[in-house]
């Protein structure tokens, strides 16, 4: 019995700690710009916490309790440190208004500024989504590094570096100028967006890095659009990716074998995901201003429409990847032109585009390669379409679609 | 820098190498190798013989031990390496994950040590 009550506990102590595990880390470090820190100071308070519940009960408020004890601690931390002179200016401000938050129910959201501090132009934009991840979600530096295709140990180093400079390098924690805002914002979604790692699954293709954090990444926009509603492009990024989840349960048919997006049964999308993506494009759409992640979106909406009507109109696509292209022409965004344009208009006008592209840049690119195989086949080019299949199939690093490209190239 | 991966390799992908006709993995690797090639990181490599063909040699105190088979009794096997020319390890890390034995075993990305080899070649 109390066995059970403990383990309820625990449950709860998880689920605190992940709801409220960036507010806290925000709240704790915007005024010592100690990241790490506060992280610390956290992980202390949530470790308490999982012998003082069980014996005494959840707290009332359990995010209160645990920034109390945080703070507590972090408290201690600096008087111990007491080297740097500005920490006492530090302690100030974190014991000033202690009174009023141990009351209060509710503390102040920083989760804003502490985004735009981890997409901050200063800091390595290869950093920027680890760093949401991390302080934002709580997640450690292990499974983020297994998401990015880099040794934990090297993970957790540049993350420890990075809140050394945010600390150290006098990054703002604040919301940027309504001048800067656009920019500012733009780097903060691009990490959302890696975290998420779209597959391409549209073109046999997987785009790599961050595969596996799709939820993450959902539960990020979800944050930022609570703190930045009517914000078209936040919008924008979350129908985006609400579209391509939608399509998770169709991606693989019963053996785990890859089936590409214009084969998927439709039956097996997501209708709540799919009609939850519409309302934001809608609601963003009011704007006026199509954005980068508006314009993604919308590609996402009309393969989604194949669901209502059947078919797929490839020209709406065409349509919206040359806005894509005039914005900034990506290798991605070339590469699904081609496969659009391809479909709108022959498979000849979509190599062309492929053709424009620099070899260089394409040479550890699998999609381009999967793209290029499937329209050379389709222009009777075999031994170049073979060329091309045998690229996209080494490029690969989905077994599933490596298999499927194996099985098409014959 | 130069990075060796070493192909680890399960009893399954040991034996697609009796197939008879064209088994997908070693589709897969001819492939990749020309992925290699064609990205112009691939500096050399080879597949080995099957692990069991192998003998270990010690000396020890003197005496010459020989053992039938790999060093190491383990169910995964060395079974070929693969030496690129790459700017990272982050870069090899990707080359590592696209490498068709990753899903058939294991990959282990090691960067070769020049300066001791400075010392040894002199």
């Amino acid at each position: 019995m109390s066995e059970t009550s403990t383990e309820v506990t625990h449950r709860t102590i998880e689920r605190v700690a992940r709801e409220s595990y960036g507010r806290l880390v925000a709240y704790l470090s915007v005024h010592t710009h100690d990241v790490a820190a506060a992280e610390d100071a956290l992980s202390e308070a949530l470790l308490k916490a999982l012998t003082v519940w069980p014996r005494d009960g959840v707290p009332q408020n359990p995010g209160a309790w645990l920034l109390t004890t945080a703070r507590r601690s972090l408290i201690d931390l600096f008087r111990h440190q007491r080297v740097v002179s500005d920490s006492e200016a530090d302690l100030v401000l974190l014991t000033g208004n202690s009174e009023e938050v141990t009351l209060e129910t509710k503390f102040p959201d920083e989760r804003l500024k502490l985004l735009f501090v981890c997409a901050h132009p200063a800091i390595d934009p290869n950093l920027h989504t680890p760093l949401m991840l991390q302080t934002v979600l709580g997640l450690d530096a292990a499974r983020i590094a297994g998401a990015f295709l880099i040794s934990p140990k090297t993970m957790g180093q540049r993350l420890v570096r990075a809140k050394a400079k945010i600390r150290d390098g006098g990054i703002k924690f604040e919301i940027p100028e309504l001048r800067d805002l656009p920019q500012r914002l733009d780097a903060v979604l691009e990490a959302i967006y890696a975290a998420f790692g779209l597959g391409w699954d549209d073109m046999a293709g997987v785009d790599e890095g961050g595969r596996g954090l799709a939820e993450e990444a959902i539960w990020l926009a979800r944050v930022l659009l609570q703190l930045m509603s009517g914000e078209a492009e936040v919008q924008g990024l979350l129908a985006l990716m609400l579209y391509c989840e939608a399509r998770r349960a169709a991606r693989r048919d019963r053996d785990g074998r890859y089936v590409p997006l214009s084969e998927q049964d439709p039956k097996l999308w997501s209708m709540p995901l799919i009609d939850e993506a519409e309302s934001h494009l809608a609601e963003a759409a009011k704007g006026g201003q199509p954005g980068r992640f508006q314009l993604e979106a919308a590609i996402q909406s009309v393969h989604a429409e194949r669901g209502r009507s059947g078919r797929i109109e490839w020209s709406a696509i065409v349509h919206f990847y040359e806005q894509l292209n005039v914005i900034s022409p990506t290798i991605g965004r070339r590469t699904g032109y081609a496969a659009a344009l391809a479909e709108a208009r022959g498979a000849e006008h979509g190599l062309a585009v492929l053709d424009a592209i620099d070899q260089d840049a394409v040479a550890a690119y699998q999609p381009y390669w999967a793209v290029r195989a499937h329209l050379l086949e389709r222009l009777g080019k075999g031994s170049e379409s073979l060329f091309a299949y045998d690229r996209a199939i080494g490029l690969a690093e989905d077994p599933a679609v490596r298999e499927f490209l194996l099985q098409k190239r014959g | 820098m130069q990075f060796a991966l070493l192909i680890y390799e399960s009893p399954d992908a040991f034996a697609s190498r009796k197939s008879d006709g064209p088994h997908p993995y070693t589709s897969a690797w001819r492939a990749y190798h020309k992925a290699l090639v064609e990205a112009g990181v691939f500096v050399g490599g080879d597949p080995l013989e099957l692990p069991e063909t192998g003998t270990t040699i010690r000396i020890q105190q003197g005496k010459r031990g020989v053992q039938d088979g790999p060093y190491a009794d383990t169910k995964e096997q060395l079974g070929g390496f693969t030496i690129l020319e790459l700017p990272s390890l982050d870069a090899a890390l990707e080359w590592a994950a696209r490498c068709p034995a990753a899903a058939y075993g294991a990959v282990e990305v090691r960067a070769l040590a020049p300066e001791l080899r400075r010392r040894i070649v002199g």
